[in-house]
């Protein structure tokens, strides 16, 4: 491909040169005498290009089209995937089609109906019964895309099974942050922006027991294989977009407004390193909405495991609290008791007065989700 | 000089009106109130815009293109935007690319496109002595000037001009903390844009008026040519959205300078919670694609109309059903303004709307596809002759149908989860509105440009550039689609942080970035061409396309007002191309059917009868008015 490109920037060349030259002559001719209203080989010439382009134009979409495809990504790794995949290239082989039906007409009419010294046009206004049969076609046509399509879109967003794994996912300037339930009530806690800071980065509220044995993690999400997976979609900053481009899922992250994206997984990280032959394949989380500068690097890893493995990997991860013991000074003193055994044995004899300090007073409004 | 019928009064009056002082040359050619100067300017400005939004993309493709390639030949233009390692800075890469969007989208193809045309052709072919105001017409142009001043100056402030892409989406937009581009830059892109927004309201009220007003005697709406249907409809669309951009802006300001919150809500930033709860970053995307969708086809619709008569004269035949084209184009300005959240199906907003916004997406296929089919047809056993504004306007119908159809799929909201934002929809638009768009432009440029300056274009010249810029726009964005279905994310200023994007399609991004090179290289030569022309080229005859439209009755060069004495009266449609018997293979409008008996069609034949009717209508002659 290389030598193609470096072929072609050549041809570009030869290309520009040619038209240098053909302008100094154009130019010399420009003053000269010109035939008035003479009709002559620049129209045959131009009717010829239109043919020509036709030709050059379909072989060189089919042969870049059969050469890009190794490059598409592989068949999705989730059921709603494959199906808005096959719908997708359903759609593509009717507008191709299409594609080529409407063009192959525009040029070779142009072509067929170049001028000719005494010929007549036809006066051709209208015909209602042709423009009736194209107006029908394409909307019987569109109306069969629109209904298979919406039954898609209505089946991907609809709610979530009530059994669904709920994992949450916040993005910021330039990063993902993977928030998960927690081993043991497999609960998110609720959360609110102003408790955001540098030791609880997705602003966990340790004013709800769920929260206590919620952990986080910035370098990858873990999710279970062959199971609903409901993704609570966050942001801390400016809009983000997450796009999980093998399990077709999208949808933006938007401050102060959490959105949602149901799906299931059901090829793991270790059977799409088979099924790609690729070794070092990982799944991958990107940002598809602009955020500025790092915009093009918030890249998270994506890991797809059974469940089993899944359940043990989750045990190993600390909480939050765990890991970060003065968090405690927010848990309010009648869920200290519950909050004791994420805690090291010290934390919980912190004097009581940052307890108080720590909680917002009574009366102001922060605006806040819970779960 | 004056009407035959007129009384003395009016003779002398009309007398008078041809032996006005010569005006001094500002008004004449800078504050001027006539709609052909003020065409003029407005392509002048549209053709400086192009050459600085196009460079702009040259420049991104670089860094997309030949990712490692030392930019530090570019210094003298960008200063400190290249890095002490010749790297393109990544924050001034978005603000490249914010605004090439924004300039192509609004300063090219908006006011560059209609700017021109419609001030150009709305008098001339309705027959018409100006516009309505000609001074609401030069405060216009003259809001537009300062909103490219400020937009031009806004380009070269330290912290660089706006950057978060041309559809500025609040909270990145809104917080000058979160972005270097939502400094300053920022401010100035929202203070040109609501002096962009005055000047195309002012511009608007002005065509519809004229329009409705103005059309010479005889002149109904169905007898109107395409292009002043395509300029009206315009026109309408522009006037009922563009306010809506105005007040998305203007809160947008609040947001940013007066600590309200219609856009924000819950935002940590920089180490530092916010105050604002209850704002909604979706707000503002409605807001904006309300205009935003409708900007579409404002943008695209007078290429259209342009082409339409293009077509029609050039393979000399009536465009297929005439009132076909206009019930699609009044269709499709209608479906305009309530599709436009299909730009948002994942944003966020409640799926059921998504259904909705699918449903009547899609519909808009059906007058889209009637108007390429229209188009095709009205090719079929024509007599062609291929000028180069009738092989731009073929390009353009090309490019309608091939950036169109991606649209099918785009427009179904399930497909669209995988394909928002990737090259995929940049490829989508850029084909059928971008390139078809400008395709339109040149078209019209080519076409008329013997009536703005009296003189011809050099033709050889203007089938190069079609041919180098008709493939070498193909060459730019068929292979974006493959890179879009590989799943690449737009605005991104490099593909090495992700393992799906490494190492594939960096040949075929060097290859894009080339042929948009060879195309930018292409558009020199309808810059010397038109230069050339402006001074050398050939003097045009008074019909060179022997076309039937008002036009080209009036003379080579038009002076103030447009006719000398009487404007014509209408009798025809304007389509009466090769009409069988007739001598000629065209006849003007204003020619009535008393003259033309051998080609009548048996109902034409009742219509003489109206002729007398349609002469003694005295209407809206500007100079018969006292003024």
């Amino acid at each position: 491909m290389v030598y193609i490109v470096a072929l072609l920037a050549v041809i570009f060349l030869g290309l520009a040169a040619v038209v240098v030259s053909r302008m100094a002559a154009v130019v010399k001719n420009a003053s000269g005498p010109v035939e008035e209203g003479h009709i002559g080989l620049s129209n045959r010439i131009n009717g010829m290009l239109m043919i020509v382009f036709f030709v050059l134009g379909l072989i060189g979409a089919a042969w870049s089209f059969l050469y890009a495809k190794q490059f598409f990504l592989p068949e999705a790794s989730s059921p709603h995937g494959r199906h808005t995949d096959f719908l997708f290239w359903l759609g593509m082989s009717i507008i191709t089609v299409a594609f080529v039906v409407t063009n192959a007409l525009l040029f070779f009419f142009a072509w067929r109906y170049q001028h000719r010294d005494g010929y007549k046009a036809a006066y051709y206004p209208e015909n209602h019964k042709l423009e009736l049969i194209w107006t029908v076609i394409p909307a019987v046509v569109m109306a069969l895309l629109v209904f298979t399509g919406w039954k898609a879109w209505r089946d991907i967003m609809a709610e979530a099974p009530a059994d669904a794994q709920v994992f949450e996912i916040v993005g910021k300037q330039f990063n993902w942050i993977a928030r998960y339930p927690g081993v043991d009530n497999n609960k998110l806690g609720s959360f609110n922006y102003k408790l955001i800071d540098n030791s609880n980065e997705t602003g966990i509220d340790y004013t709800d027991e769920a929260s206590f044995d919620d952990f986080v993690s910035t370098s990858e999400l873990h999710i279970p294989v062959n199971k609903p997976i409901l993704l609570k979609i966050r942001a801390r900053d400016v809009l983000h977009s997450v796009f999980i481009p093998h399990l077709r899922v999208k949808m933006d992250a938007v401050p102060g407004m959490p959105t949602r994206f149901q799906f299931t997984a059901d090829k793991t990280t270790d059977e799409m390193k088979n099924i790609t032959g690729n070794p070092n394949f990982t799944y991958e989380i990107a940002c598809t909405e602009v955020c500025g500068q790092g915009h093009f690097s918030m890249r998270i890893r994506l890991v797809v495991e059974d469940e089993a493995s899944w359940l043990a990997w989750c045990k190993e991860q600390k909480p939050l609290l765990t890991s970060t013991p003065e968090l405690a000074n927010r848990i309010p003193a009648n869920l200290k008791a519950k909050a004791a055994k994420y805690l090291p044995a010290d934390a919980t004899a912190a004097p009581a007065d940052s307890v108080t300090a720590s909680i917002l007073p009574k009366g102001v409004i922060v605006a806040s989700a819970t779960h | 000089m004056a009407t035959v019928s007129a009384n003395s009064a009016t003779v002398a009056h009309a007398a008078e009106h041809d032996h006005h002082e010569p005006q001094s040359f500002w008004r004449t050619y800078i504050f001027s109130e006539d709609h052909k100067t003020i065409a003029k300017q407005y392509l002048i400005s549209g053709i400086f815009w192009s050459i600085i939004g196009i460079s702009l993309s040259v420049m991104f493709r670089l860094q997309l293109g030949f990712p490692n390639m030392k930019l530090d030949f570019l210094r003298p233009i960008l200063g400190t935007w290249i890095n002490d390692t010749g790297k393109l800075d990544p924050d001034f890469y978005l603000a490249l690319v914010t605004m090439h969007g924004t300039i192509m989208v609004f300063f090219v193809l908006t006011a560059g496109l209609s700017g021109t045309f419609s001030n150009f052709l709305i008098p001339l072919q309705v027959g018409a002595r100006d516009m309505a105001s000609g001074f609401l017409n030069m405060l216009s142009y003259w809001f537009f000037f300062m909103a490219s001043v400020l937009m031009f100056g806004s380009l070269f402030i330290e912290t660089g001009p706006a950057s978060g892409g041309w559809v500025i989406y609040p909270p990145l937009s809104a917080l000058p903390q979160a972005h270097k581009g939502s400094e300053l830059g920022m401010t100035l892109w929202l203070v040109s844009m609501a002096l962009f927004i005055v000047s195309q309201l002012l511009g608007g009220i002005n065509y519809i008026t004229t329009v409705i007003n103005l059309r010479t005697r005889g002149m109904s709406f169905s007898k109107l040519p395409l292009t002043i249907w395509a300029f009206l409809l315009t026109a309408i669309l522009g006037l009922i959205s563009f306010p809506v951009l105005l007040s998305a802006a203007l809160l947008l300001i609040f947001d940013r300078s007066f600590g309200t919150s219609f856009y924000l809500s819950e935002i940590y930033i920089k180490g530092e919670a916010l105050p604002n709860v209850g704002g909604s970053p979706i707000l503002f995307q409605h807001l904006f694609w309300f205009l935003g969708h409708p900007e579409v086809y404002i943008v695209l619709l007078p290429a259209l109309g342009m082409t339409s008569e293009i077509i029609a004269t050039n393979s000399r035949k009536p465009i297929f059903g005439y009132r076909a084209m206009i019930a699609s184009m009044m269709g499709i300005a209608f479906l305009a303004f309530i599709v436009w959240a299909h730009h948002m199906f994942v944003t966020g907003m409640n799926p059921f709307l998504g259904s909705i916004f699918m449903f009547l997406t899609l519909i808009i296929a059906v007058p889209s596809a009637v108007k390429a089919f229209n188009y095709i047809t009205t090719l079929w056993r024509g007599n062609i002759r291929f000028t180069p504004a009738m092989l731009f306007s073929i390009g353009l119908v090309s490019f309608f149908i091939s950036g169109g159809l991606t649209g099918i799929i785009l427009g179904n909201s399930a497909l669209d989860i995988q394909l928002h934002d990737t090259y995929f929809v940049v490829a989508h638009f850029h084909l059928v509105m971008g390139a078809a768009s400008a395709f339109g432009l040149l078209a019209g440029v080519y076409h008329w440009f013997p009536k703005m300056f009296g003189r011809l274009m050099n033709e050889k010249l203007g089938y190069i550039h079609f041919w180098m810029t008709f493939i070498g726009i193909y060459l730019v964005f068929f292979p974006m689609h493959y890179i879009g279905i590989a799943g690449f994310p737009r605005r991104y200023y490099a593909f090495t942080s992700y393992d799906f994007t490494k190492n594939i399609f960096a040949d075929m991004n060097a290859f894009i970035s080339l042929a948009a090179i060879f195309t930018f290289t292409a558009q020199w030569i309808f810059i010397y061409n038109f230069v050339h022309s402006l001074i050398k080229g050939k003097k045009s005859p008074q019909n060179p396309w022997k076309s039937n439209t008002l036009e080209w009755t009036a003379p080579i060069s038009p002076g103030h007002g447009n006719w000398p004495g009487e404007i014509p009266a209408v009798y025809r449609w304007p389509y009466d191309y090769s009409k069988p018997g007739a001598k000629d293979d065209f006849i003007p409008q204003n020619v009535p059917y008393s003259q033309t008996p051998e080609s009548n069609l048996p109902h034409e034949n009742e219509l003489i009868g109206l002729e007398k009717e349609i002469e003694a209508q005295n209407l809206n002659d500007q100079f018969n008015q006292p003024h």
